[in-house]
């Protein structure tokens, strides 16, 4: 169990649990994210900047902060 | 009259199936129960007239963002016969959820699945037929971009707004809203059921064009090199058009409106022309600039680099409160201030949206530009005159960092950025005519007025009491260039400055035609007779307090509409000009003090 902020570059991972206020948790959901659903890391911008992140067929910007907020089991199969 | 409401999520293409529906009648206004304004439109459905709104695009009916709750007070305060709702047919297994909420309020709806081709290349098929049989309602494919099966779904339409049933109830559809829902296992069991979504994607292309543009270092070289490419095709575009209109109305005046004041009392001629038509003059300078950059930004828009744009610049624009987006608009502004306060309206939140707001107006736009050639090239030398321009660039963007750092704290943005990254699509060319048609019109509509009062009122202190000469100390202009002279003395700024500066409020373009009238003189002749009157400290104070304070009446006017906040505008005004008294102050006296 770790952090989506602590996954690697092009490294799976399936989302375990999101721990995030009710504003963040709505808009997360809303663009895809939720509890089973595997995502990737595709890159991250320089000097720490937001991760893009796929999850099916949807791509998506956020910030380590947020992406902080969502707990990734790496070994789901 | 019927009311149709659109709804979708962001990057649907909504914004295209209404301007193609709609044509180019639309028209914004305001609606009960919310504070922005929607774009709306009269169409024919049916032979009847019904009014298209179309709702800001939201991810969720029960979210907590500015956009959400617009269309949940509008849904709340409006009663409305049908609701068009438009899904990206790629996206469909995580969209499909607006629908179910839209569903749960028993709206009347018709479902178009907009970009049914790039659905059709992803591999994605939707079995449009059995999934209407089980939301109860219509569902069809369409291109909104290109028109295909527009037809059969506004036949779709027609037939549900020629059943008249009774328009829904605003207030039960706000009980509604309050219970909560659960909405995703109905959502999964109806994209398993009807829809089949390969696991790995066919098309790479998206992918492919990332990898260079998105580059870890070729990333942000190859934005600025494409910024710089936008803007000077704006600006090389736009200075010939700018010129050439500027001709126009001048012949116009000369040749039609001087004769037909010739015999009317000088007053009202100086009024009618000097006043009333430079004011028009003024707001029409701007119109071929916010076309151009309207629709050139309709083509980043719309082509998913935006969002790119963001992604490379956020890291070091959080730290300043302000988000990746905000970066394209400030760069936008050393053009000109107006359509980059109007670009702005990308930004979704309002705290955020306002700190950009304060900060673009102290960009150095094209007009103070001339200002300063004009005062570097009468006081300086050729060897120093690009230092001392470049040095204006760099105070330009430390007012903007420092103007960020000291408000972020008053304008906190509480919306987490998360924003998602459409594929790379090509935009068509009624879509950025359409785009660049609306947002002229807007901006005519709503600055005319405001510049034109301005202009008169500028006018007027420059030219009376009329025993004395235009612009001369003994004017109301000169007597409150003489009134602010403690204010102003500090900073090496004598009375005719102050007159000019007066001006200056108006727009930076008449500041050097202000000086010339206030010192009789033009071209080297002023220039000369400057030289002799001022040094290169007050020349650069002078500059510096032009470069800072309110930027030009369009500005300000921008300002107030798109803030829909007098208080906002206010602030922005004191906040500039209390920002250019203290770095004039500061220089002026620093480089007196070291004994220049």
């Amino acid at each position: 169990m770790q952090l989506l902020s602590q996954l690697k570059i092009g490294q799976q991972a399936v989302i375990s649990a999101i721990e995030a206020d009710e504003i963040l948790f709505h808009r997360l959901s809303a663009l895809g994210f939720r509890v089973g659903k595997p995502l990737s890391i595709i890159r991250q911008a320089n000097f720490n900047g937001p991760l893009q992140v796929r999850l099916g067929t949807t791509d998506v910007i956020l910030r380590s902060a947020e992406a902080a907020r969502i707990r990734i089991n790496t070994h789901a199969n | 009259m019927k009311r149709i409401a659109l709804l979708g999520m962001p990057n649907t293409g909504k914004s295209t199936l209404f301007n193609r529906i709609s044509g180019a009648s639309a028209r914004v206004g305001n609606w009960p129960g919310i504070t922005v304004d929607l774009m709306s439109a009269k169409i024919l459905i049916g032979g009847h007239i019904a009014e298209l709104i179309d709702l800001p695009g939201i991810y969720d009916l029960h979210g907590f963002s500015e956009d959400e709750q617009v269309v949940r007070h509008f849904l709340a305060s409006n009663a409305v016969d049908l609701v068009i709702i438009l899904l990206n047919s790629s996206q469909i297994d995580r969209q499909l959820s607006l629908v179910l909420q839209i569903k749960k309020l028993q709206l009347p709806s018709v479902l178009a699945l907009n970009m049914a081709d790039e659905a059709k290349q992803t591999g994605i098929t939707i079995d449009t037929v059995s999934l209407a049989k089980d939301l109860k309602m219509p569902v069809l494919q369409i291109s909104a971009k290109y028109g295909d099966g527009l037809p059969k779904a506004l036949q779709a339409a027609t037939a549900i707004i020629n059943q008249n049933q009774p328009a829904s109830d605003p207030q039960l559809i706000s009980k509604l809203l309050q219970e909560d829902n659960k909405i995703e296992q109905e959502m999964d069991a109806l994209i398993q059921h009807h829809v089949q979504i390969p696991t790995t994607f066919t098309d790479n292309t998206t992918d492919k064009l990332d990898k260079i543009l998105l580059h870890k270092w070729l990333g942000l070289p190859l934005f600025f090199a494409a910024m710089f490419m936008l803007f000077q095709f704006i600006f090389s575009v736009g200075k010939p058009l700018q010129d050439g209109l500027a001709w126009v109305l001048l012949l116009l005046r000369t040749s039609i409106l001087e004769p037909i004041f010739a015999s009317s009392p000088a007053w009202l001629s100086g009024l009618m022309l000097d006043g009333v038509y430079n004011g028009v003059s003024t707001v029409a300078a701007f119109v071929p600039i916010i076309v151009l950059f309207f629709l050139v930004m309709a083509m980043v828009e719309d082509s998913g680099y935006l969002s790119r744009a963001a992604f490379l610049m956020d890291a070091l624009m959080a730290r300043m409160g302000l988000d990746g987006r905000g970066f394209v608009m400030m760069l936008m502004g050393f053009g000109c201030n107006v359509p980059a306060l109007m670009g702005t309206r990308i930004m979704r939140s309002r705290p955020m949206r306002l700190l950009t707001m304060l900060v673009i107006p102290l960009s150095l736009c094209s007009a103070r530009l001339q200002v300063f050639i004009f005062m570097i090239t009468a006081l300086f030398t050729a060897k120093q005159a690009p230092f001392i321009l470049f040095s204006l660039y760099v105070m330009s963007f430390l007012t903007m960092f420092l103007t960020a750092l000291l408000f972020q704290g008053q304008y906190k943005n509480s919306e987490p950025f998360i924003l998602e990254l459409p594929p790379y699509r090509f935009p068509t060319l009624r879509q950025i005519v359409l785009r660049g048609w609306q947002e002229v019109k807007h901006f005519l509509t709503r600055a005319s007025k405001f510049i034109v009062i301005g202009v008169v009122l500028v006018w007027a202190l420059t030219n009376f009491p009329s025993n004395v000469p235009p612009a001369s100390i003994g004017t109301f202009a000169g007597q409150i260039g003489v009134l602010f002279a403690p204010i102003l003395d500090p900073l090496g700024i004598n009375s005719q400055l102050a007159i000019a500066l007066i001006f200056g409020f108006v727009a930076k373009e008449i500041v050097v035609g202000a000086l010339a009238v206030i010192y009789g003189l033009q071209g080297d002749a002023l220039m000369t007779q400057m030289a002799t009157q001022i040094d290169w400290v007050q020349a650069m104070s002078f500059m510096l307090f032009t470069l800072i304070y309110t930027p030009c009446l369009s500005t300000i006017a921008t300002l107030k509409n798109e803030s829909k906040s007098s208080a906002f505008m206010w602030l922005s005004i004191a906040w500039s000009l209390a920002l250019a008294w203290v770095v004039s102050f500061v220089f002026y006296q620093g480089a007196r003090w070291l004994g220049w």
